[in-house]
């Protein structure tokens, strides 16, 4: 059985393992990044793109408003290239809390955010869809981010450093001996084959799912799970973030990515993690929550939606989950009797960098390592295999370099071939395997109005041309890649997106029969209380 | 708005459903328009699907499409073809079939049996009626005879090497080549349909043949994206054939597709001759009542035209038809805002996974009807007597699941067709 070695092992491949592992390969640690599906694949990747200025949170949680003002204003230098710094707006409309609304500006001042008042013209001016019910605005320097760029950039500097990535490997179970975890077991749950790690320190950064790695070692994590649901839009409807000025609550904020728009959230307590996926009750809320502060996102077309599960701390805590603290717990398992693993969880995006600093310090004094963490100077590389997930790119990149050879293959988002081939290549260096599942990770394929219907078969029938997927193993992909994306399909289907399904059905099902001899997968329904 | 046109029976809808109903009509005599626009159809691959699974959950899937009626019948007495006769069902067919064949296109079956079609995905999917051009790879599939599949490069979406790999467990002895199409700028995006209509060129078949010929010496078929020809189609396959010197078949491509564009032009050229007025610019926008007498007004913005039918075939189809409309709460026909049988509320519309064998629900909604195909009011009295609706847009029934389209289409324009005539 394959045994690997390593300084430190990192269990989870969203951005606080990702931030983890570059803060580490910049002092010299030799690192693997264990992830038991794809980056990004819990809350990294399902959440609005928001690099928040800190006002959010002003009024309940100074300390994460403080952290977000230094860390948003520290990324917004250190790595430009995955962040649109398209500033905020917080806006109240009649019957929102007036002391709320008196209270904002002193509350930011005292947190050191600048929130300028603008007037309702003003508003306007910048965003002509506000609601005409508009009674006070403010302009903060919130920005948007790429979650999916961020995080492969912090990998791929990890790895130009010499550590790894080690997709689609799931933790199976530590071996202890006097107070160390010796090896971690792990499955591949491509191959099905059992391997080891052994590493001197063990990092658990699996963010919901800390508490069910930290149990395998016997260390109790007490988390709550919070589902949140967010829609995508059609088209961008708004130049900067716009927040309701008002406590937490749900669909306050709308935030643009490119070419598109991102509305949400809600906030569900769900007991387990196997139901992350948004239901149409949520979605229908989060409209007209959301239509509140926007008439125009009523009538607007939305392309999909998604959940993502928050990590909060502390079980204990009654009431809403909102008010449950947003800052990151580090735990060391010392006291549980493990000597060399650590959990880190909690936190938000634009704090991934301050907890991973945090996270490396422990884990540094733990080595006897003195070296200083860098990430606070030193800019994120922008790397070539991490520019895909931009909504808006590749179209303006391939109007601007058109070579008449590279067929397009997602006409939607405007995916070519070239594009497809260099994201096939930096998924082989990653010991990845380059199905359509992976590419849609990594590009805008399937997040256009098709829904992924032409694109999919497309980019399917390029594979099996070049070589990547051989016998039926395109047809399963496909499959996989549908399914996926109709999670986030299912709870929109109305008006012209509900055509669109249709004629994929029409297509897959109708006239190439993909579904028959398919097996019924267990029922679920729509659960979570709001 | 210009003169008001009278007739007998105006079809509405220009999918299937719509043309073999107008067929129907004009066959019998009866006076007709069709109004629609005939764009859903290069959606189909094609096939002339009868009856090719039942019951969906279970993935069943049926040789004999006959016996497999009697069993869908039985169990689901609401489905359409259940209010069809059962020996009309093949008529209709047969009708259709028949029709298309003047017209150059020709459809085999398999002595009252299913076939498996290959697809450009390299699945086998079940169905009734063959397009002839597809017909050769029956017997190569069955004999597992050596075989060549060509690609063309800038022909997104479909791979020879896909449909070989797919295959193999079934069709072991097949090899994969790709061409570049010729006299077409092989550097460019290329679509099947200018394709198949430079192959009405006799010195473009020549072309053709010449470079496929060298890559097909050991192999006894060769398989074709399906682009040989429009109308034309049998012309194009035989002198390519000959000059081969080796059976073709084509295999159905993703949409747009050929097989699907050619059974719309065959409609749009023959039935003008069978005396059907055809109006396939423009949508039916409204229709309303004059006494007895349908008044259908033509376009959506200004109406150019409007006309007077004494009877009316709603063949609408579903949502991408317009034959319904959804909102966030409810499920519509727009037209002439008609009971909509539907499931609850929208969390029901849709299974949580895309594949559920049992299909969604919502695919099930539709109009409900009486045995003489007249949609029913909330009370399930016909809402008029002189409006039949066939096709797709009828309840208790999933087409795309069952596999069925092509033949409910047929079958039930032949019911309504019949209980309109019955009725005058």
């Amino acid at each position: 059985m394959n045994n690997l070695q390593t300084q430190v092992l990192i269990i989870g491949g969203g951005i606080t393992g990702a931030g983890i592992a570059r803060d580490l390969s910049l002092r010299g640690i030799n690192c693997i990044l264990a992830e038991r599906y794809d980056v990004n694949a819990g809350a990294s990747g399902a959440n609005h793109g928001l690099l928040h200025s800190g006002a959010r949170y002003v009024s309940n949680d100074a300390t994460a408003a403080e952290e977000c003002r230094q860390e948003g204003a520290l990324l917004k230098k250190l790595a430009p290239d995955c962040i649109d710094d398209t500033g905020g707006l917080f806006v109240a409309i009649q019957g929102d809390d007036d002391n709320f609304v008196a209270d904002f500006p002193g509350l930011c001042a005292r947190s050191g955010i600048e929130a300028r008042s603008v007037s309702l013209e003003e508003a306007r001016e910048m965003e002509p869809v506000l609601s005409d019910k508009l009674v006070a605005a403010y302009q903060v320097p919130d920005a948007s981010v790429d979650p999916f760029k961020l995080t492969l950039e912090n990998i791929l500097q990890a790895r130009s450093l010499g550590s790894t990535l080690l997709r689609h490997s799931e933790v199976l179970g530590f071996e202890i001996d006097q107070r160390r975890i010796v090896r971690t077991r792990l499955k591949n749950l491509l191959t099905n084959e059992d391997f080891f790690v052994e590493a001197e320190q063990v990092v658990n950064a699996s963010g919901a799912w800390a508490k069910s790695v930290a149990a395998l070692a016997g260390c109790p994590v007490d988390l709550l799970y919070s589902k949140g649901s967010l829609l995508v839009t059609h088209n961008r409807i708004t130049q900067k973030v716009i927040n309701r000025l008002r406590p937490s609550s749900n669909a306050d904020i709308l935030v643009p990515g490119g070419t598109v728009s991102i509305l949400g959230t809600t906030s569900i307590r769900i007991e387990n993690l196997d139901a992350i996926y948004p239901t149409v009750k949520e979605i229908d809320f989060i409209l007209e929550e959301g239509s509140a502060m926007i008439p125009a996102l009523e009538k607007t077309r939305y392309i999909r939606a998604y959940s993502g599960v928050r990590p909060l701390l502390g079980s204990t805590t009654a009431g809403d989950d909102r008010s449950v603290s947003r800052g990151f717990a580090l735990l060391d398992h010392q006291e549980n009797g493990l000597d060399n693993l650590a959990t880190v969880t909690g936190g938000k995006l634009t704090t991934y960098r301050l907890m991973a600093e945090k996270a490396a310090d422990l884990i540094c004094s733990r080595l006897g390592i003195s070296t200083p963490c860098l990430t606070r100077t030193e800019p994120l590389p922008s790397g070539a295999g991490a520019k895909w997930t931009k909504p808006g790119l590749t179209p303006k990149l391939w109007a601007k370099h058109h070579d008449p050879d590279d067929l397009l293959l997602c006409e939607c988002e405007m995916v070519p071939k070239s594009v497809v081939d260099s994201l096939i290549s930096s998924i082989h260096q990653q010991n990845g395997t380059p199905d359509l599942k992976a590419l849609g990770v990594r590009s805008r394929i399937g997040k256009g109005a098709c829904q992924g219907t032409f694109c999919a078969l497309r980019t399917s029938a390029y594979l099996y041309d070049v070589g990547e997927v051989s016998r039926d193993e395109g047809l399963n992909g496909i499959r996989a890649f549908i399914s996926e994306r109709w999670r986030g399909i299912r709870p929109l289907l109305w008006e012209t997106p509900l055509i669109q399904a249709e004629l994929q059905e029409a297509i897959y099902c109708g006239m190439f029969g993909l579904e028959i001899g398919q097996k019924t997968e267990p029922q679920r329904s729509e659960v979570g209380k709001q | 708005m210009n003169d008001e046109i009278n007739c007998d029976l105006a079809v509405v809808g220009a999918g299937m459903t719509g043309m073999a109903a107008s067929l129907f009509a004009a066959n019998r005599g009866v006076d007709t328009v069709q109004i629609g626009v005939a764009s859903q159809i290069i959606f189909s691959s094609g096939l002339l699907d009868l009856l090719g699974v039942h019951p969906v959950e279970e993935g069943n899937t049926w040789d004999d499409p006959f016996l497999a009626l009697d069993q869908l019948i039985a169990d689901l007495p609401d489905h359409p073809y259940a209010r069809v006769e059962k020996s009309h069902i093949l008529k209709a067919f047969q009708e259709v079939t028949g029709f298309l064949a003047e017209g150059g296109l020709v459809y085999q079956v398999n002595e009252g049996r299913n076939t498996h079609v290959i697809t450009s995905l390299g699945t086998l999917k079940p169905t009734y009626g063959v397009p002839r051009t597809m017909w050769n790879s029956v017997k190569a599939l069955e004999e597992k005879r050596p075989g060549l599949i060509i690609d063309i490069k800038g022909l997104r979406g479909f791979s020879a090497l896909q449909i070989t790999e797919t295959l193999k467990p079934v069709w072991p002895g097949l090899r994969h080549a790709r061409i570049l199409f010729p006299d077409m700028q092989s550097t460019q995006e290329l679509y099947t349909e200018p394709m198949a209509r430079s192959l009405a060129v006799p010195e473009n078949r020549k072309k053709l043949a010449d470079l496929i010929r060298p890559l097909a010496k050991d192999v006894g078929i060769v398989g074709l994206p399906a682009i040989l020809g429009m109308q034309d189609s049998h012309d194009v396959q035989q002198h390519l054939e000959e000059m081969i010197g080796l059976p073709l078949f084509e295999i159905p491509t993703m949409p747009p597709s050929i097989p699907g564009l050619r059974i719309r032009e065959t409609f749009e050229m023959k039935l003008p001759e069978k005396g059907v007025r055809l109006q396939y610019q423009n949508r039916v926008s409204q229709i309303s009542r004059d006494k007895d007498a349908f008044l259908l007004e033509i376009g959506s913005n200004s109406p150019v035209s409007r006309v007077r039918a004494r009877g009316v075939i709603l063949a609408t189809g579903r949502f991408l038809g317009k034959g319904l409309y959804a909102d966030r709460k409810l499920i519509r026909e727009p037209l002439l805002n008609l009971p909509v049988y539907q499931p609850g509320i929208r969390p029901d519309w849709h299974r949580f996974d895309f594949m559920d064998p049992r299909g969604h629900l919502i695919n099930r909604a539709g109009l409900e009807i009486d045995d003489r195909f007249r949609p029913l009011d909330n009370s399930g009295k016909p809402v008029f007597d002189n409006l039949f609706a066939a096709g797709s847009i009828l309840a208790h029934q999933d087409w795309m699941r069952m596999k069925c389209g092509s033949g409910m289409a047929m079958a039930t324009a032949y019911a309504a067709v019949n209980a309109f005539i019955e009725r005058d």
